[in-house]
């Protein structure tokens, strides 16, 4: 995937523009600062999550971090790779390192997000 | 090194013990099959064998006995001798947990006495010493609020835990049955107080707060925190873990915190981990004395014994009355100090701690400007434009003979990057505290005109760099897991 078609939290995470359901991950920038991801906790398929709900938690050898809901919905699919592959994440943060798929209740919630320009210059000058 | 299973001979031994002349019992009759597990293999060696392995062990190892030890957030000071001489004692160590109360007056004054001191000092009412370490005291201390709360008949099912909280607190909230809800840091580290109004509901059964923070940022506000817990019914909670720097200047118990809990192997002077066990006191007000766990230890003022504080207490949390030995060194730092002593300790601790920040802030650039208490937060963050990361830092800190500083901790905002937090205890002088700002000083130097010497780090210690990934992965617990691990190559 490439980034110019994600929308991004201030979180480091990243979410598909324009579809639904929706796949989500971290980014580039967040998998090199959380190091050598060791363990992934998944979302359950079909939950019912909130924006802002924590639903899952990544381990690496530095520091563990949770990741979030970016808006209400639905989950319709978690990348159970990650249990035996971790490390996915940090090979391929856009790719085969995705967590999990949501279906967006109301789009209207992602339009707080950044896109890849406003995300660069938010890395950048931490704004 | 070669690991003592590896060293074993069939038919080496190092001590023989003399013919017992008791008659042969066989294994079936003393523990049913299924009860027992897998057959181990002793190791068979030679007494010099085992000295030496072990004497080398510890060579390759470093402790507080070696020097400097400025792990932030653990408080690694050095522990008197004498506390081990008087733990020593002959009565004392043979003091059985069962032996009748008449017979160990002394063991139980000592206790009862220790109890009373940590009570004086953090102005709390009730003691109990049971508690095995400092997330046992936790679990101790949130198992009171749960069950005072239960029997008032209140449904409070949340507990409140800062971003800036050490991870056993939110565990043991949820070990307690409680639902942790977390309460984000305002822009200087501390408790953001309409933060703390909006999730304080009747709902919510308290907040679990450390001051000074992990952060080493002592919260000015703690008065009206604990005035808005207490509005809605809560009681607040006292993580001791830094009561190192307020020790003999502010009680927590004043301040209005209603349960606490204390890390003796901290503040008091006592070994850490592998040094003995721990122990974690829990200290009540009065109108939670009904609460702490079985047994306490009761002065008539005349005979010192044991008592079962009765329906509404949480029960027995461990195994007999407390991790003695830790109390005996405790009880003796205590007193050998006396209160000006104590008082002294937390000046010096954060006066280190200062001292330590003013003179490294223009290399490693703290998340922002201010004093800080016992101990400080640095970063490695402008080191990132030459490649360099706070781990790389840490580890060229051992090249020059120091055990690394708490890294990537607090990992909290406005402290989220490459953090380096230094504890420099009261226990160092001058002249140690210098070497150490020394080293960092030539580190940060390093970093910009050789980083290779940092990536490339530890070279002077006895193994380098450790794969952490397959160590998280494929932990060795026991010498099968090794020998697995060697057979798939």
């Amino acid at each position: 995937m490439s980034p110019e078609d994600l929308l991004f939290t201030r979180e480091h995470e990243w979410i598909e523009s324009g579809k639904s359901p929706a796949r989500f991950g971290i980014t580039d920038y967040a998998q090199g600062e959380l190091t050598d991801v060791v363990y992934v906790e998944l979302p359950e398929e079909n939950a019912e999550v909130s924006r802002g709900d924590v639903v899952g938690t990544l381990e690496s050898v530095k520091a563990t971090s949770d990741f979030y809901a970016p808006a209400d919905g639905k989950i319709t699919a978690v990348n159970s790779e990650l249990e035996d592959s971790p490390e996915k994440v940090n090979q391929d943060p856009y790719g085969e390192g995705w967590l999990y798929e949501i279906e967006i209740a109301d789009p209207g919630q992602l339009a707080g997000l950044m896109d890849y320009p406003a995300y660069r210059k938010y890395l950048e000058t931490g704004e | 090194m070669k690991l003592i299973f590896e060293k074993s001979h069939p038919g080496r031994e190092g001590y023989s013990l003399p013919a017992d002349g008791f008659e042969e019992i066989p294994l079936d009759r003393c523990i049913p099959e299924e009860l027992r597990g897998k057959k181990r293999e002793l190791v068979e060696v030679s007494e010099v064998e085992v000295v030496r392995h072990y004497t080398r062990l510890s060579k390759l190892n470093y402790g507080i006995e070696d020097g400097l030890y400025p792990l932030g957030s653990c408080t690694m000071k050095y522990n008197p001798k004498v506390g081990e001489y008087l733990a020593g004692l002959e009565r004392f160590v043979h003091a059985h947990p069962f032996s009748p109360p008449e017979l160990v007056q002394g063991t139980l004054e000592l206790i009862y006495e220790l109890g009373e001191l940590l009570g004086r000092i953090t102005g709390m009412e009730a003691y109990t010493l049971a508690p095995a370490a400092g997330a046992h005291g936790e679990l101790a201390g949130v198992l009171i609020i749960r069950k005072y709360f239960e029997d008032r008949g209140e449904e409070r099912t949340r507990m409140l835990v800062p971003d800036s909280a050490h991870g056993t607190n939110p565990a043991s909230s949820a070990m307690a049955g409680y639902r942790v809800v977390e309460l984000k840091s305002n822009d200087q580290g501390t408790i953001d107080l309409g933060e703390l109004e909006k999730a304080m509901d009747s709902g919510t059964a308290g907040l679990m707060l450390t001051n000074p923070n992990t952060a080493g940022m002592f919260d000015p506000r703690i008065d009206r925190i604990a005035e808005i817990v207490h509005g809605r019914g809560g009681l607040l909670y006292y993580d001791g873990a830094n009561l190192n720097a307020t020790l003999g200047i502010l009680r927590p118990g004043d301040c209005g915190f209603d349960v606490v809990h204390l890390n003796l192997h901290k503040t008091f002077g006592t070994p850490h981990g592998g040094g003995g066990p721990g122990a974690g006191p829990v200290g009540v007000k009065e109108f939670l004395r009904p609460y702490l766990p079985s047994p306490v230890v009761e002065f008539d003022g005349e005979k010192y014994r044991l008592r079962d504080p009765g329906e509404k207490s949480i029960g027995m949390i461990r195994s007999f009355v407390a991790n003695f030995s830790v109390l005996v060194k405790a009880y003796a730092w205590i007193l050998s100090l006396g209160p000006g002593g104590l008082r002294e300790a937390a000046e010096a601790a954060v006066v280190n701690a200062n001292y330590l920040l003013a003179k490294l802030k223009d290399y490693y650039r703290p998340s922002y400007g201010g004093f800080c208490a016992h101990e400080c937060v640095l970063t490695g963050r402008d080191f990132k434009k030459h490649g360099i990361k706070t781990l790389d830092i840490a580890k060229r800190l051992m090249d020059y003979g120091y055990h690394p500083p708490t890294i990537y901790f607090p990992h909290f905002k406005p402290y989220a990057e490459e953090t380096l937090m230094v504890e420099p205890p009261e226990s160092e002088g001058r002249e140690v505290i210098d070497d150490f700002i020394a080293a960092m000083i030539k580190i940060a130097a390093e970093a910009e005109k050789d980083p290779d010497l940092l990536l490339e780090a530890p070279g002077a210690t006895p193994i380098r760099r450790t794969d952490d990934v397959l160590a998280v992965r494929r932990p060795v617990l026991h010498y099968d897991d090794e020998l697995k691990l060697k057979e798939e190559g």
